[in-house]
């Protein structure tokens, strides 16, 4: 089934069209990777899936449903790039991540020991449980991204749809990172990221989509790696602190891609 | 404490306590969304309220009600359509209703300097047996949708763009926020004054977070300070004769400058002990 359909997309900020006429489609289970230059339009397009920019033209369906009229939004699990502006109080990592079970529970309904047990397992999953009670404040951009993935995580979405996840994070929360959506992925979620290198979640994603100019230029397999991670005897399966920031891949067309 | 004796002054203190609760449990989310201020904007234009109240010969509370929850709708509304032009819209509101209330108080016939500043500074003293009954319901009406929607409200303030996504009602729950604002700044003019509104909804929650570590804590903490700063600004201002509205935004801020000096040694030893318990994950912190 498709999870998420997009035909002939248009969409923009004030006046300025980002988005001119996209097509994508993807499917239950499916890890995609959105790549694409500074200003290419590629957090705009995952915003406007979400909702969150308006479409000018052409349609989105999600999970079989036309966006304008879509309701389960419990089924998507949303990560920003950043934790949210408003943080003038403090919060800790536990309260934080018990956000996302309102999209299950609803407005009225009082967190309940389902709701403390999700918390728990999202935040296992990204290795920050023992952080449960400490003030968002005081961890690192890494485990603040890692809090934000547990909160998504913990409304046990069938879709996860990632906002630049690993964008100036440290390596060990990039590897909690790759874990936590490996083991998601294999449980049959469906994965949209955003991303500005694939570094150590290479091995996880499917298809890479590129967006250019506010179109696809280029769906396929992600492109091999290049430079650092090329050579000889390179193990992929364990990537280490070094490695993050060797692992810039600049993406070209490979076999099996098409162009368009 | 004698003077708790008069019926004046326990209704005075019922106010009080009542307003001491409620603020600060509004306000956190006002601090936490970084718009501390629009208490204080919120009460100019609840100025233009009473004037038309008393001009028009009408409970000056009713109009303030009615006329300020127009105002922070009108304010929510700004904010909602884009931040670029929000800040100037928002200084042209506050000043208006500010203006407009001192024309409207001084055409009416209680012209008074002292009725404008009955209002602008707050006088308990003068509170009725029915301003206590609308203040202790409006008050638990805002307390009860404070406490009832934290989950949600909590995550509005937090990101409001994560609220959406999450299907929340987002422009409701805006819209109850700007409409219980309204409400709380109304029903502290008579306790604290509009000018001194802001105070008991952003100080307490000032105070309080300096040594909490949690939303929930601090909120907690928060009501507690606010009451009991209330409590006291009443009690203390009845013995020794001053406004009690300035009286309890002072004890509010004695309380700051206490929290802030306690959450100063709290954090030293702390702080020293943190890096031999982040010892395990050789964190590369690339990113500061």
């Amino acid at each position: 089934m498709s999870v998420v359909e997009v035909r002939h997309l248009a969409a923009g900020y004030d006046g300025r069209e980002i988005l001119r006429d996209v097509d994508l489609s993807v499917a239950s289970g499916d890890v995609v990777a959105v790549l694409g230059a500074n200003g290419s339009g590629k957090s705009t397009l995952i915003r406007t899936i979400l909702g969150l920019v308006p479409v000018r033209r052409g349609e989105i369906d999600l999970f079989g449903t036309a966006q304008r009229r879509f309701r389960q939004w419990s089924r998507i699990g949303y990560v920003p790039q950043r934790i949210g502006a408003g943080s003038g109080v403090p919060a800790t990592v536990g309260e934080v991540v018990a956000s996302g079970r309102l999209a299950r529970r609803g407005l009225f309904r009082p967190p309940g020991a389902a709701d403390r047990a999700a918390v728990h397992e999202a935040l296992a999953a990204v290795g920050l449980l023992d952080r449960i009670g400490d003030p968002v404040g005081t961890l690192s951009g890494g485990q603040q991204q890692r809090t934000l993935i547990a909160r998504a995580l913990a409304g046990k979405p069938d879709l996860l749809v990632l906002d630049e996840p690993t964008a100036g994070v440290d390596a060990a929360s990039q590897e909690a990172f790759a874990g936590a959506l490996t083991e998601f992925a294999a449980n049959g979620g469906t994965i949209m990221l955003v991303l500005h290198e694939l570094g150590p979640l290479r091995p996880l994603i499917g298809r890479a989509v590129v967006v250019h100019d506010g179109r696809i230029a280029h769906e396929g397999v992600p492109p091999e790696p290049a430079g650092h991670h090329a050579e000889p005897g390179h193990d992929h399966v364990h990537p280490h602190a070094d490695e993050a920031k060797a692992g810039i891949c600049e993406w070209a067309p490979t076999e099996g891609t098409k162009a368009y | 404490m004698d003077l708790l004796t008069y019926p004046f002054m326990l209704r005075a203190l019922a106010g009080a306590l009542i307003i001491g609760l409620a603020a600060p449990a509004l306000g956190i989310y006002l601090v936490q969304r970084r718009l501390s201020l629009i208490g204080d904007g919120i009460g100019h234009v609840a100025l233009t309220g009473v004037g038309v109240g008393l001009l028009t010969h009408q409970s000056p509370v009713l109009t303030a009600v009615l006329v300020s929850v127009a105002g922070a709708v009108a304010v929510e509304l700004v904010r909602e359509r884009g931040r670029t032009s929000g800040d100037l819209a928002l200084a042209l509101l506050f000043y208006g209703g500010i203006a407009g209330g001192v024309v409207l108080v001084g055409l009416s016939d209680d012209s008074s300097n002292a009725s404008l500043m009955q209002y602008l500074f707050g006088s308990l003293i003068t509170t009725s047996p029915q301003d206590i009954a609308v203040i202790a319901g409006l008050g638990a009406a805002v307390l009860i949708a404070m406490l009832v929607f934290r989950p949600a409200l909590f995550a509005l303030c937090n990101d409001e763009e994560y609220a959406r996504v999450s299907g929340l009602p987002v422009r409701t729950l805006n819209l109850l926020l700007a409409v219980t604002t309204a409400v709380t700044v109304t029903i502290a003019m008579r306790t604290v004054g509009l000018l001194l509104v802001s105070a008991l909804m952003v100080v307490p929650v000032a105070a309080a977070q300096q040594v909490t570590r949690g939303f929930r804590s601090t909120m907690t903490l928060a009501m507690l300070i606010g009451v009991c700063a209330a409590g006291a600004g009443v009690v203390l201002s009845g013995e020794i004769d001053t406004a009690p509205g300035a009286t309890t935004v002072l004890i509010a801020l004695a309380a700051f400058l206490l929290t802030t000096g306690i959450g100063a040694l709290w954090h030293r030893p702390h702080r020293k002990a943190a890096p031999q318990a982040q010892a395990e994950p050789p964190d590369v912190v690339i990113h500061a």
